[in-house]
């Protein structure tokens, strides 16, 4: 029935390709084609990851190891001779009660400062996301602390937390709420919240941008789906929002946690571990010693306890993630 | 239950950035809409792609605020209330199912929401579950789950709720051919069980022709003909819904101003057509297609107006040999003609036809 003799336009317009016998008709696989690089998945792996095994090899692993070794010799600032020391080192560093103060320093200072990070973070998370007038603004303001560096804007801190010249005392007192200066950095609890204070400062605005881009990826119809089903917003962030980002939550609290815990710059400008050692944490205690105090070796083997506390830490949390099942 | 009425619907879009470049950016996606549904009817918004259904679906949902017009449920003016103050269930296009949820939970979240007590919820969960068949897959997630099971899960999650209004965004498009047909079935049937009434959107007129109580069609953000799936497709307000329903479309031939309109399926043989009011028209067929044991011709008819390429649907029934390249003399009765303003595309009245034999 459908005979293509009775269609005359047919047969001129779609002619198969025998009939007009193009000459060279090209075969259905082009052999002359090989297998290029940019077809070798496990060369170009390795490829792209050289630079940064050079990287890491050469800024990472090689000061690590000098750190190990430095930790069982007697090198000092004076004597920088290498002579086998063994445990010494550690049997010092363990016997000086500023060790387990810095540490658990480090330890609190990292927990509160990762919880507070984590929670504002996700609340200007939140804000970053919205749409108002004026966003932009708000956006810039919000990145700046993170994109100042350290030493510097902790040095404004510094001048906001003086003893004698603080805007903060001024403000307070202007407001009647005290009558002497707070010496924020003098006594030991308002130093330890000033550092903690500082830190999530610091380290918030890093938390919101990776929180950020976790709700963004959350399917809007879903989350409208969730208002139509009847949930109002603190509903949708706990049973909807924050479930599917918690991946990305516990990444924000890995970082936060990790830059914490391995900062010294804050400590060291602010208070230099003082009054009295009740801001001390292992960071600025390995750089007392180490390098201000001149015993490499005691620096050595205090730096070399940042490292197994952050690597459990670290893989503990990139473990929950990967448990994590969302999607 | 209620009935969902919008008056005078308007929704613009500014279109972003393009704001501060003038006009360039805005969209009418809704421009105008008055509609009414009736109690527990099945009420079906059909057009194509791009003309605005979704919008006023989610308008309705309160999913978006409305440049402009009311929106009532109930007897109430519901502008102002969130969506989740609406007590309406919707469906949606990508199902929109919690993917860190069971299945249970995903049903139970409503539920939850509203503060339903435990037992009251595991009542209402199994009921629903029961009514969709989905028993078996409560403890799975959305990822395990196929397309059709999903459109089910999501079914039972409005449905638990008892909304007053169900609101269903194009909810077979994710599922192949044959799955459509039978959850087409199922979903009238279940409509049928529970008397809801419900907005059902698509682009596809067989589903809306099998679905709907009414159907409204929808063009260009405007409503274009509102009635009984019969009426719209016998008595079509404009071409545009002459020819958007339909497979092959209305034929429409110019004649004198007019463009006159006939179904495919009633250009028949002339012998099959009988009667005094009938008009034979010459018909020069130059292909046949075979679909679904139906004939499709392709030609040019002359004598009803301007000579015009047309199509006509030859039922399976009909066992007459046509030819194609040749002549044949067909035939159609006056009174499926259809007369449309060449300008404007409106019905208008009938003119005299007569084409001499
Ligand atoms: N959020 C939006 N912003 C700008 N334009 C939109 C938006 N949503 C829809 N539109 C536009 O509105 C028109 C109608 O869209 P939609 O309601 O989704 O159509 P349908 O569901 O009928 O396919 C389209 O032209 C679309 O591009
Ligand atoms: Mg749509």
């Amino acid at each position: 029935m459908t005979d293509p003799a009775l269609y005359p336009t047919h047969g001129q317009s779609v002619s198969p390709p025998e009939v007009t016998g193009v000459p060279h008709a090209s075969p259905p696989v082009d052999l002359r084609e090989r297998r290029r690089l940019a077809d070798r998945d496990g060369l170009l792996a390795w490829l792209f990851l050289l630079p940064s095994v050079v990287y890491i090899v050469a800024l990472v692993a090689i000061p690590f190891f000098l750190a190990i070794a430095f930790s069982f010799s007697d090198v000092t600032a004076g004597d920088p001779s290498f002579d086998w020391a063994g445990l010494r080192n550690y049997q010092n560093v363990f016997d000086d009660p500023v060790f387990w103060q810095s540490l658990r320093n480090t330890i609190v200072f990292t927990a509160v400062s990762m919880l507070l990070i984590v929670v504002l973070g996700k609340v200007l998370a939140n804000i970053l996301i919205a749409d108002f007038h004026g966003k932009w603004l708000v956006r810039f303001l919000v990145l700046l602390p993170w994109t100042t560096p350290v030493a510097l804007s902790t040095i404004a801190w510094l001048w906001l937390l003086d003893s004698v010249f603080s805007p903060i005392d001024w403000v307070l007192r202007e407001l009647g709420l005290i009558d002497v200066n707070m010496y924020w950095l003098g006594k030991p609890d308002l130093a330890i919240g000033s550092v903690i204070v500082v830190h999530v400062w610091r380290l918030v605005p890093l938390a919101a941008v990776i929180m950020m881009a976790g709700l963004v990826a959350i399917p809007k119809d879903v989350q409208e789906a969730a208002s139509v089903d009847g949930a109002g917003f603190w509903r949708r962030m706990f049973e909807i929002t924050i479930p599917l980002t918690m991946p990305i939550i516990a990444v924000a609290a890995l970082f936060g946690a990790v830059l914490t815990f391995t900062d010294m710059a804050v400590v060291y400008v602010l208070t230099r571990g003082g009054p009295t050692n009740s801001t001390q944490v292992l960071a600025s205690w390995a750089f007392f010693r180490g390098i201000e105090g001149g015993d490499v070796g005691q620096g050595a083997a205090i730096a070399l306890f940042l490292f197994p506390l952050l690597l459990a830490a670290a893989i503990a949390i990139l473990r929950a993630v990967r448990r994590m099942d969302v999607s | 239950m209620a009935v969902v009425e919008v008056r005078g619907l308007r929704k613009v879009f500014d279109g972003g950035r393009a704001r501060r470049r003038g006009s360039h950016g805005r969209v009418n996606a809704v421009d105008g809409v008055d509609l009414a549904t009736s109690e527990g009817e099945y009420l079906v918004l059909l057009g194509p792609s791009g003309c605005g259904k979704t919008t006023l679906l989610r308008t309705i949902a309160g999913l978006e605020q409305p440049t402009d017009g009311e929106i009532w449920i109930g007897g109430h003016v519901v502008n102002e209330l969130p969506p989740r103050a609406r007590r309406v269930a919707m469906v949606f296009q990508s199902y929109a199912l919690y993917p860190h949820k069971t299945v249970r939970a995903n049903i139970v979240f409503p539920l939850k929401a509203q503060g339903i007590d435990k037992t009251e919820r595991a009542k209402k969960t199994e009921w629903a579950a029961e009514l969709l068949g989905i028993g078996p897959l409560l403890d799975r997630r959305p990822r395990q789950l196929s397309g059709g099971e999903r459109q089910r899960v999501a079914l039972a999650r409005a449905l638990v709720r008892e909304p007053s209004v169900f609101l269903l965004d194009e909810p077979l498009s994710n599922l192949d051919a044959k799955l459509r047909a039978s959850a087409r079935d199922e979903l009238k049937r279940f409509q049928r069980r529970v008397r809801t009434t419900t907005i059902y959107v698509t682009h596809d007129q067989v589903e809306a022709m099998g679905l709907g109580d009414r159907i409204a069609v929808m063009y260009e953000g405007r409503l274009r003909q509102l009635g009984p799936p019969v009426e719209v497709y016998d008595d079509p307000a404009d071409t545009f819904v002459a020819t958007f329903l339909g497979s092959p479309p209305m034929n429409l031939v110019p004649r004198d101003g007019v463009l006159v309109g006939f179904r495919p399926e009633h250009l028949l043989p002339e012998t099959l057509v009988h009667g005094d009011d009938r008009l034979v028209v010459p018909f020069q067929v130059d292909r046949v297609e075979h679909l679904s044991g139906d004939r499709h011709l392709y030609g040019t008819v002359r004598g009803l107006g301007a000579e015009t390429r047309v199509i006509a649907r030859l039922p399976v029934t009909v066992t007459a040999p046509v030819e194609p390249g040749e002549e044949h003399q067909f035939a159609v009765h006056a009174d499926r003609l259809r007369f449309f303003d060449a300008d404007s595309g409106e019905r208008t009245e009938p003119v005299s036809v007569r084409t001499g034999s």
